[in-house]
């Protein structure tokens, strides 16, 4: 749906590879061009017509991520440039200050590096100690795992809201209640999950969350911190400097200004902000739940397709998420993917960043589709052809 | 060479790869890994180096067609060699896959990869293998 919203999708591409970033429609492009042909100026500094203009676009945008998350308040949303950068704000801004020696932080083996590598370097610093949730036998997480895990000295839980590689839905809601039951805080990796779900941080309950614009249809180089005010009142800045503080004084004493401005140092990317405001919109508009209707549509009929090819390997069948994983039995993923990349047919080949997954379904990479609204079904039928007449896929590739 | 022939030499060796096995209980073999070189093609390269010459190589892993093809071409070239004229085929190799000048009758069968360069995805999958030996070739010349 929404195609003719996207320029790009004209230069009649296939883009199965939704989950590594998604396009941008042209409504970001015209609210990122117009703040540079129209009132360019940095924020929260002139008492210009025009500064003031990007001063309001970057409030108005931060209360838009607000109202799109369900948080309480605008300052419990700090811009970032991504979701690395907030799970790494998270864990250094915070759980450095908090946690001690053998406190226990919880993970999965399917999570992607980012919410992993922050964890390890952590635990070097601190002597804190890294478990993780076994997985069941489709690579979920269940509430009884989660609950098996759980130690006194359990102190967070860390997980994808849905996983780039499996494409798992984690319960997240009761996860988050078991935790808070035995005073454990949970991080949220929303990543591979904002574009494709409507998210209530609040009914979820979730302590931090971050995020990525460019995986939900904005730009890049821009993502959200979410956490509950109380707490992201406790992080620690990482970065020192302009537009953070209220005041300093020769001798060193230095008093910061409050959430969020204070861990919003520097120039932020206000293009990448307003970008973000617009791809706000406009998902809004097209509504999230419809857009999870019509990828749960697409995602089943892709299936049904799949599995009528018995030379087709699926992996996650059951999964919730816009995403399949799969192989041409007998060819290596990147093998296929440089076959489909003939027909113009993007996705993607890997072990997608969760390199501690070893042979997650028995093999250790796979061909990644993961979808988004503007894929259509006669998309998936082009893709199903090109599959069928794979039979001479290396004479094709050589 | 004509391409179909080209094409029929790496997928013979795709299929068919020279001395895929491992070697991992064999103390006269040093393992080497390429996987830092890339997200995916994982291959595990087992030299055996015996006074200057390399006396065997063999290779177990995942990898795609081009990294496999590649590496047993280039392992059956290798073996026998001094370490100077291994090194001097995979240089002559590395030149043709960068598009530079190289002598094709050092490395013989090894020019079916000479269109690789056209497909620039595919460079790191043709130069994994010969990277892996050549850095282990200069640490022990
Ligand atoms: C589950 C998950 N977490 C985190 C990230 C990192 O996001 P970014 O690269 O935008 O910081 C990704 C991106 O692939 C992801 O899929």
């Amino acid at each position: 749906m929404n195609r003719e919203d996207f320029d790009i999708l004209k230069t009649n591409i296939i883009y199965f590879d939704n989950g590594a970033t998604s396009f941008k429609p042209n409504i970001v492009k015209e609210k990122i061009m117009e703040y540079y042909s129209l009132y360019t100026a940095n924020a929260h500094r002139g008492d210009y017509k025009n500064s003031m203009i990007v001063d309001q676009k970057y409030e108005e945008t931060r209360r838009k991520v607000k109202e799109f998350i369900n948080a309480r308040e605008d300052s419990e949303i700090v811009f970032t440039s991504g979701t690395t950068e907030g799970l790494n704000m998270i864990v250094f801004g915070y759980f450095k200050n908090v946690l001690k020696k053998g406190d226990e932080v919880l993970l999965t083996e399917s999570e992607h590096a980012s919410n992993i590598l922050p964890w390890f370097v952590l635990a070097k610093e601190l002597g804190i100690v890294i478990r993780y949730i076994p997985l069941n036998e489709n690579n979920e997480v269940t509430i009884e795992a989660v609950k098996n895990s759980i130690t006194p000295k359990t102190k967070v839980i860390s997980l994808a809201h849905i996983t780039n590689v499996v494409g798992d839905l984690r319960p997240i809601k009761e996860i988050a209640e078991i935790a808070h039951d035995n005073g454990i805080l949970v991080v949220l990796d929303a990543a591979q999950s904002i574009a494709h779900k409507k998210i209530d941080v609040r009914d979820l309950d979730v302590d931090f969350m971050a995020f990525s614009g460019h995986k939900m249809y904005g730009p890049t180089g821009i993502g959200v911190l979410y956490a509950k005010f109380s707490l992201l009142d406790k992080l620690k800045p990482l970065y020192y400097g302009g537009g953070m503080n209220a005041i300093f004084t020769k001798d060193g004493y230095i008093e910061l200004r409050e959430i969020p401005t204070r861990l919003e140092a520097g120039t932020t990317n206000i293009e990448g902000i307003i970008g973000l405001g617009a791809c706000i919109d406009y998902l809004n508009m097209i509504g999230m739940d419809n857009i999870s209707k019509y990828e749960h549509e697409l995602r089943e009929y892709l299936i049904d397709k799949l599995k009528k090819l018995d030379f087709i390997e699926i992996y996650n069948e059951n999964n919730k998420g816009a995403i399949v994983a799969f192989n041409i039995k007998g060819v290596f993923a990147q093998d296929t993917a440089v076959y489909l990349d003939k027909y113009n047919i993007c996705i993607r080949a890997g072990n997608h960043c969760a390199k501690i997954l070893n042979n997650v379904f028995n093999v250790n990479n796979t061909c990644r589709i993961s979808l988004s609204f503007y894929n259509t079904k006669e998309e998936v039928d082009l893709l199903i052809n090109v599959l069928k007449n794979s039979r001479n896929i290396y004479n094709e590739i050589l | 060479m004509d391409s179909n022939l080209k094409r029929s030499i790496i997928i013979d060796n795709y299929q068919n790869p020279v001395n895929r096995k491992r070697e991992d209980n064999n103390d006269k073999y040093e393992k080497i890994n390429t996987r830092n070189v890339s997200c995916i093609d994982n291959l595990d390269l087992y030299i055996n180096l015996k006074d200057g010459i390399i006396s065997d190589i063999t290779f177990e892993g995942e990898a795609c067609v081009i990294s496999i093809a590649s590496t047993s071409i280039l392992i059956n070239k290798l073996i026998g060699k001094s370490i100077n004229v291994a090194l001097e085929i995979i240089d002559n190799y590395l030149k043709m896959i960068n598009e530079e000048e190289y002598d094709e009758t050092l490395i013989s069968d090894l020019v079916v990869f000479d269109d690789v360069s056209k497909q620039p995805s595919r460079i790191k999958c043709a130069t994994l293998t010969a990277n892996g030996i050549k850095k282990y070739l200069m640490e022990n010349k």
